[in-house]
Parts: structure tokens; sequence; C-alpha cells
């Protein structure tokens, strides 16, 4: 690069570091939670996620003090039931996938030269959430009523209200609570790593854990809506009646199996490929130096990805589906041995061509991938079928799922942790306490876990809460119930290893990594410095003077002269900077949306259906201050200088713009749901031979005055925006009013096919799924009506004007999506009754 | 033949062709063999006549792929440099999408022929 870098004196450097200092303030007292910063809201992330596996790990611990001997009464049947699926719902959901949020939020601004990541206020919305539905699905196990029927909620046992108790409804929804917020942390993570990096760092330069978050963050954009739909199928049979999984009225229990485990097994890998990630900045390091095979990884992470989403089934073997079915099934999850293989091949040759260190964090991550490995090779047993008929649901799956979860993702964790420390605290991690731990653990977890494979070899299924004495079970259990504890005691050693006095080390970059999050002070909150520019992979070996020159603020964005808070955006591929973006700061606004938005979920649960419309009232008026307040803000001047000689502007709006993108993968993310809800549909075609049952549909009317009518609300909101962009305000508005217009005739006529031929959703499921259909594309335009008037609002008050235009081109790309699925939506419901 | 080719695009997606030409094929495979199975009584289609169907459609997918990994490799400059591409340059930021592309086609490859082979050996729906 031969860009002169700047000078400055150190009396300037005094005056900048102020005005940076007082524009990344964290909020003093009581208030500092309102803090949106990404270090304060990765770090209480990540704290309630650890905490919440801690609390997980104790309903582990009397689970296996339940089954260490034989005809225990300990706990009691029903106890048991609710420690065993808490445990693994919080495993899952509390702990697995938001570690890898928080991990995300906190590191890739370091890690990609950012300051903040695009969004900070939706992170805050999202921790608030996440917590929020943590506690509440965590608590229910104090008043006896957890969810008592297993991790994955299989019908018809989790719709009978005889037997799963209220237990089911906090599963389902505190748990589709904290799906929005993964979503809202994939969508943060997503346009974080897409739009700002350093400028230079191009896409073949950035680390290796911002590749494999990309690709983790697409998956939980195609994993989780399937689940969200399920959840609202699953809802709505168990509040109404509606009977989507009831096989007397229609429904089949195979189906949430479908929806559940796409969702399921991307899962796994959601939660296995960071923590290789965090394994391809930890070897590097300890082999001193760039990992071996870059393209390579990539390979293995997209692929992985990919290949993730063709397993499903494999979790099915045992329902009976066709034999060539399975066969596909089978065939994809050996397939994903392959890239998952590349990735270890990748480690040993990186340690092979360096020289090793063998740290704390090598340690773990060492002996997590031999524990991985182990997993593994089991994990290509069960693959096949005929192993699977016999070990389906034995202690052999239990086994084999812990050894690839826990080697996995907990030792990486772990590893990462030792290996993080001094990044976010100055302080390090002892030594001998980590090897301690790591011997403790791995010991432990072999002793508890390995004997589990000859358990269920010899017919132990799992799940059960006691076993008679004399089938040769015994021995096995209570050589695992001692090694969980000696695990256990692993587990401890590395938290009270945490909490130990420590003394700060002086120095940024304890490891001598090469990569750009350690050229961060902890002690200041505005993360870089200066916005570096990079020119290497691993900046930190090969750019000498890289460290002092960002500190003397020679790069961009050394000052903070507006006063705001401010962050590079830079372009996709070579990472230009193209503009200066202002990212939220400090609010309230994010707590009472997640607040508000929770009091939705949880007095759903409940039925308390007042409570529900006001906290649904509240949430609405939260999210629409937040917006109005905080996005789309017309700037003092249009550009702004940002060090250099260099200016960008500071409003950008359209496909270059972070909003857009958040957008598009959110609706991305709806239409993948909307998906889900299409393939419940042509499900029940396929399963009966007159799905209708005899029963009447929509007919074809209403539906075609339906798509009609959204077809026009659709041209007419492309022409307010053309209007708008050419200055044509009154044209606009008018255009905007009537677009309104048509799309709400467009779902009153939706809703009359069904009324008007009096569908009743609780007597088969033909009726229901139409319904459900039709709801959605209803509830689709009603939002859309909502954000039309926002815009309207907005022209009226001359903030979104014919060059300030995000709000109506963001409006738009969502009536891209709300146009096909009303569409496709009517389209199926009003026609295929005639073709099939 | 040259001309019958898309030119060059300057796109992070273009990484993603062959994955996304296998999700299409396992997704064709696995719907066109379901509902076969669940409708063969009303339909009254022989078993042969989808394998034959999904045969053809695997070979399609397969020159889809083949094509993916030829423009790779046309943007990996058909060999011309060695990995790491780490250097700072378009030409080094092109090649490593070629050849990341260019991997990901061979394991699209191989994994489209994986689930595949079902069609040889298995020939019902042996439900």
């Amino acid at each position: 690069m031969t860009t002169a870098l700047g000078e400055f004196s150190p009396d300037e450097r005094a005056a900048q570091e102020e005005r940076l200092r007082k524009a990344w303030e964290t909020p003093k007292g009581w208030r500092y939670w309102t803090s949106v910063n990404n270090s304060q809201i990765g770090l209480w992330y990540g704290v309630t996620a650890f905490g919440f596996m801690l609390f997980a790990g104790v309903l582990a611990l009397l689970v296996r003090l339940q089954l260490a001997v034989p005809n225990n009464d300990l706990l009691t049947a029903d106890f048991f039931n609710q420690a065993f699926t808490l445990h693994g719902t919080v495993m899952m959901f509390l702990f697995a996938v938001p570690i890898f949020e928080a991990i995300a939020i906190f590191l890739l601004p370091s890690m990609l030269g950012a300051r903040e990541l695009p969004f900070p206020r939706l992170s805050a919305f999202g921790f608030w959430s996440f917590l929020l539905g943590g506690v509440f699905v965590c608590g229910s196990i104090f008043f006896n009523s957890a969810p008592s029927t297993g991790w994955f909620m299989y019908p018809p046992l989790a719709t009978s209200k005889e037997y799963s108790g209220i237990g089911a409804d906090i599963w389902l929804l505190g748990l589709s609570f904290i799906e929005v917020a993964s979503i809202a942390a994939a969508v943060e993570i997503i346009v974080g790593i897409m739009k700002c990096r350093a400028p230079g760092m191009r896409i073949n330069m950035m680390p290796m854990f911002a590749w494999y978050l990309l690709i983790v963050a697409g998956m939980i954009l195609f994993a989780f809506p399937p689940l969200i739909a399920g959840d609202i199928l699953f809802e709505m049979e168990r509040m109404f009646g509606w009977p989507f999984f009831d096989a007397e009225r229609g429904g089949d229990p195979l189906l949430w199996q479908h929806l559940f485990w796409i969702f399921g097994h991307p899962e796994v890998y959601i939660i296995f490929l960071p923590a290789i990630a965090l394994m391809a900045m930890i070897v590097p390091t300890f082999s001193q130096r760039p990992i071996v095979g870059y393209s390579w990884i990539v390979l293995a992470a997209v692929g992985t990805g990919f290949l993730s989403f063709g397993l499903w089934v494999h979790h099915m073997f045992t329902t009976g589906l066709p034999q060539i079915s399975l066969a596909f099934f089978s065939a994809a999850s050996e397939a994903v041995v392959i890239p998952t293989g590349v990735q270890i091949f990748v480690f040993i040759a990186t340690m092979l061509a360096g020289r090793v260190i063998f740290s704390v964090p090598m340690l773990f991550g060492a002996g997590g991938l031999v524990v991985f490995v182990i997993g593994g090779l089991t994990g290509v047993m069960v693959a096949l079928v005929p192993f699977d008929w016999q070990a389906h649901d034995t202690y052999f799956v239990v086994a084999h799922l812990h050894y690839v979860l826990i080697g996995g993702m907990l030792f990486p964790i772990i590893a990462g942790i030792y290996y993080y420390f001094p990044f976010f605290s100055g302080k390090k991690l002892s030594d001998a306490w980590g090897k301690a731990a790591f011997w403790l653990m791995f010991v432990g977890f072999n002793i508890a876990f390995f004997p589990m494979h000859f358990s269920g070899l010899r017919g132990m299924p799992r799940r059960v809460f006691t076993y008679p004495g004399d089938v040769g079970w015994d021995w096995f259990n209570l050589i695992s119930t001692i090694g969980a504890f000696i695990f256990a005691t692993g587990v401890l050693t590395v938290v009270v290893d945490i909490f130990r006095p420590k003394t700060k080390l002086n120095d940024l970059n304890p490891w001598r990594s090469g990569t750009l999050e350690w050229t961060n002070n902890p002690d200041e909150s505005w993360g870089m410095r200066s916005v570096p520019i990079i020119s290497s992979r691993y900046p930190l070996w090969d750019q000498p003077g890289l460290q002092r020159d960002i500190e003397a603020g020679r790069y961009y964005l050394p000052d903070a002269q507006s006063g705001r808070r401010e962050t590079l955006v830079t372009s996709v591929l070579d990472a230009e900077p193209i503009q200066c973006l202002r990212v939220g700061g400090t609010s309230y606004v994010t707590i009472v949306a997640a607040l508000a938005l929770g009091g939705v979920f949880i007095a759903l649960t409940f039925h308390w259906w007042i409570t529900t419309i006001v906290c649904a009232v509240i949430t609405l008026m939260a999210i629409l201050y937040w917006l109005w307040t905080g996005t789309a803000e017309i700037p003092p001047t249009p550009e702004m200088d940002v060090g250099l000689g260099k200016s960008l502007p500071i409003y950008v709006s359209g496909p270059a713009s972070v909003g857009w993108w958040a957008m598009f993968i959110t609706m991305v993310g709806d239409g993948t749901a909307f998906a889900s809800l299409m393939f419940g549909y042509f499900f029940y075609w396929t399963i009966h031979d007159d799905f209708t049952a005899g029963l009447n549909g929509p007919g074809v009317f209403w539906p075609s005055v339906a798509i009609a009518l959204f077809i026009v609300s659709w041209g007419l909101m492309l022409a307010a925006r053309h209007l708008n962009r050419g200055d044509k305000i009154a044209g606009a508005r008018l255009a905007l009013i009537f677009s309104l217009a048509a799309s709400l005739g467009g779902s009153v006529a939706g809703l009359l096919g069904p009324y008007v031929y009096d569908m009743q959703p609780t007597t088969h499921v033909y009726p229901a799924i139409v319904w459900i259909i039709v709801i959605w594309a209803v509830v689709h335009a009603v939002v859309g009506c909502i954000m039309q008037l926002y815009c309207l609002a907005r022209s009226f008050a001359g903030i979104m004007t014919a060059r300030y235009d995000q709000d109506i081109v963001n409006v738009t790309l969502y009536w891209h999506f709300l146009t096909i699925t009303a569409v496709v939506s009517f389209g199926v419901v009003g026609l295929f009754p005639l073709v099939r | 033949m040259k001309h019958l080719l898309p030119p060059e695009i300057e796109s992070l997606w273009t990484l993603f062709t062959a994955p996304v030409v296998w999700a299409a094929h396992f997704v064709v495979c696995y719907a066109a063999v379901a509902i076969y199975c669940e409708k063969a009584a009303v339909w009254d289609v022989d078993f042969g006549n989808v394998r034959t169907a999904l045969g053809i459609f695997t070979l399609l997918a397969l020159a889809m792929i083949v094509l993916s990994a030829y423009l790779a490799w046309r943007q990996w400059g058909f060999g011309a440099g060695d990995p790491p591409h780490d250097g700072a340059t378009d030409q080094d930021r092109k090649r490593f999408q070629g050849f990341a592309t260019l991997l990901l086609s061979g394991l699209s490859f191989v994994a489209v022929v994986y689930v595949a082979i079902p069609l040889i050996f298995i020939a019902g729906c042996q439900q």
C-alpha cells in the first residue's frame, strides 16, 4: 500500500483519544446495562450462555446419579424426564449456539478491523431476548413444569396435554423467542463479515474464523426457520386443536420429525464449525506459521455447510420411510465425512509444518480433536442404515453424540477461553490449572462416555429412568457416573481458574498471534484506535509497525469529531472503503423491545390473551420508536473525511447499504420458514390419496382476486419508489396509499376464500394447513402495511426524501418477498386442488 | 467454444454454484422418490422410469458441476500460480476464488455421485 499515513502531534492524538473515548464511552452505574457495545454484549452473552451450560451440567449429574445403580429411586420418573429434556434443550439452544453468537459478536469487529458490527442495538436486543427466554425455560424446572418429552419433542407424546403438561408450551414458545435472537445474530454476523472489514482485507485474506462464521450464519438462516414453522404448527395444535400432527384427523407426526431435523442436523454443524473456527485461529499461532491449505478450509466450511442439509433423515431411519430414501441420506451422511476430514488434516499439516508450542489452548484443542474423531467414527457407523436400526435410541447414540459435541465443541470452547482470555481481560489464565483441568476433563469424559457404547450395544435404551440389575448394564453405568463427576471436577477447575485473582499482563499479544484482534487494548472501548489497511492474512506477523501505527491513529477514522460512533463499510470482494457508517449507541429501547416481546411469548404460554396483546403493542411501539430515532438519519453533511485524504458518504441506500442487506437476509430466512409451511402442504398431499378428505377448499375465485390485488400492490410499490426517487413526492405518497389499500384488499380477499367455504381447521388437517398458509401471507401483508405507513410518516416528516430514501427502498425489497409469498400461497391453496 | 461460456463474473456467489447444484440434485432425487413411493399405486408409473429420469438428471447435474469447475479453473488462471494466493492483489483474490471454487466443484461432484449410487443398487421403494 502506498497511501501516505497520517501524522499527528502528541497533543492532537490526546484530543482525538478524548473524543473517541467519549463517543464510545460505556455508561456508568446501573445504566451500564443499557450498553450496546459489542464488547459488553459479547461478554454478557458469553457469560450467560456459560452459566446455562453449568446449570445443564448439574442436571446431567443428577441424571447420572439416578442411573448409577439399578432400581434407583433418587429421582422420580417425571423429574428424571424433566432433567434430561432440559439438559439437552439447554445445552443445544442456550449454550452451544448462543456461545458462538457471543464469541462472534465479541471477536469479529476486532478481527475484521471494524469498530463495531453494523447493528449493535440488534445484538443487544438479541442478548436480552436470549436472557429472558433462557431464564423462562430453565426456571420452569423449579416449578416442576419443565418440558419432559425429550429435547426433540416428538408428537403425539408432546402434543398430548395429558402427558406433557405446560412444559411443552414453555419449550415451544421459550425457544421460538430464542430462535428470533439467533436469526438476529445471523443477520448481524453476515452483514458484518461481508461489509465491515478493514480496507484491503480482501476475501482471500479474511481470518479463518470469519469464513466459518459467514457460513454458519448462512446455515442459521436456512436451518432455524423450518423449526419456527414447525413450532407454529405445533403450538396451533396444542392451543387450538388444529390437527397438524394428529393422525386421526389427517395429520402426521412425521411432519414434525422432518421439520425438527431439517433444523436439527444442520444445527450440529452450526455448533461444530465455529469451534473448528476457533481451532483455525489457535493452531497457526502455536504452530508459529500461517495455516496450511487456507483454500481447503474454505472448501471444508462451505462443503460441510451445504452437505449438512442433506442428512436430516438419518435421525429417522427407523420411521418406515422407503429404503431408497434412507439410502440417499445415508450416502450424504458418508459424503460429509470428506470435508470434515479435510479440516482435521489441515490442522495436522499446519502442526507438522510449523514448530508447535504445546500450550493449554493447544492441549484442549488437540484433546478435543481426538475425542471428536472417535465420535466421527461412530458417526460413520450409525450413518449406515442396518447398523442404525440396531443402535437407534440406545446409549450407543448417546455416546456418539456426546463424543461429537464435547470433542467438537466443548473442548475447543475451553481452548478458546484460555486463548482469548488475555484479549478481553488483559490477564492470562494459569497454565498449571489449565493442564489439571484438561486432564480431569479428558480422562473423566472418556470414563463417562466410552462405556456407554457398550451399555448401548447391550441394548440399554436412552431416556429410561432406571433399569433392572440383572441385564448387564449396571457396571457400565456406575463407571459412567464416576467419570461424569471427574469430568465435572475438570469443568469446575476451569471456572475457579477464571475467577481466581490474576495479575495484569503488560503485553497486548502474549501468544505472538498474527491476527488483527490482538492489536486491541482491552481497557479502551473503541476497539481499533484507527482502522488499518491490511495486506496480509496475518498482519501482525507481516506488516511491521502495524501496532504502533494503529495506536498512533495513523490510519482511517482516527478521530470522532461528530461525537458519534463510526465504523467503515467496505466492498464485499476487495474491501475498498465505500461508506462511513454511524452505528447506534447506548439505548434502553432494545431492552424494552426484548422484554415486551418476551412478554408476548410468556403470556401466550399461559393463554393470557389480553397480556399478549398489550405486550405485542408495546413491542411494536418500541420497535417503531427504535427505527424512527435510530435509523436512516439524514446526516448534516453528505460526506465525511475519514482520514488519509479520503472522504466517504455517510448515508447510502439500496444494495450498497447495510440496512438493505439486513432486510434481504431476514427475508431469506422468512422465505425459508414459508417454504417449510408449503412443504407441509405438499407433505399432506403425498401421504393421502385425497388430501382434502372430500372437504371444501377455498375455491378459485377469492384466491385469484387476492393474487391480482397483491400484484397490483407490488406494481404500485415500485411506482412509489420510482416517483420518490424522481422527487415527485406527492405522487409517491399517493402510490404508497394505493399500494397499501391494494394489499389490505388482497388480504381480505385471501381470508374470504376459506371463510366463505366454511373451512373448519379443527376438523381435519386440510382446512388447517390452508388456513395457516393464508394467515401467514396475511400477517406479512399487515406487517408490510405498517412499513408503508411508516414510510408515509417519514415522508411527511421530511426525513425520507428523493436523496435519502433508504426506508422506501428497503420496504420495496420487502414487497418483492411479500409478493412471492402471496402469489405462491394463494396460487397453491386456490389452484393446486384442481390440478392434483 | 469459448464464446459460448459465460464471461467471468466478479462475485462472491460463484463460489456456491457447485454446492447449489448438489443441493438441487439431492432435493429432486429425494422428492421424486418420496412422491413416487406414496403415489405409485395411483399413478401406475414403473420405478424403472423414475430411475432413468433421475439418472439423466444426475448426468445433467454432473455436467453443470463440470462446467462450474471449468470456469473456476479459468478463474484460477488454469493453474498458472500455486496457492496460497494470499497476496494483496486483485489477481491473488481472483485466483483464490477460482481455486476454492474448483475444490468445491470436486467435492460436489463426488457428493452427487454418492447420492446417485442408491439408484443403481435399489430397484424399488422397499417400504
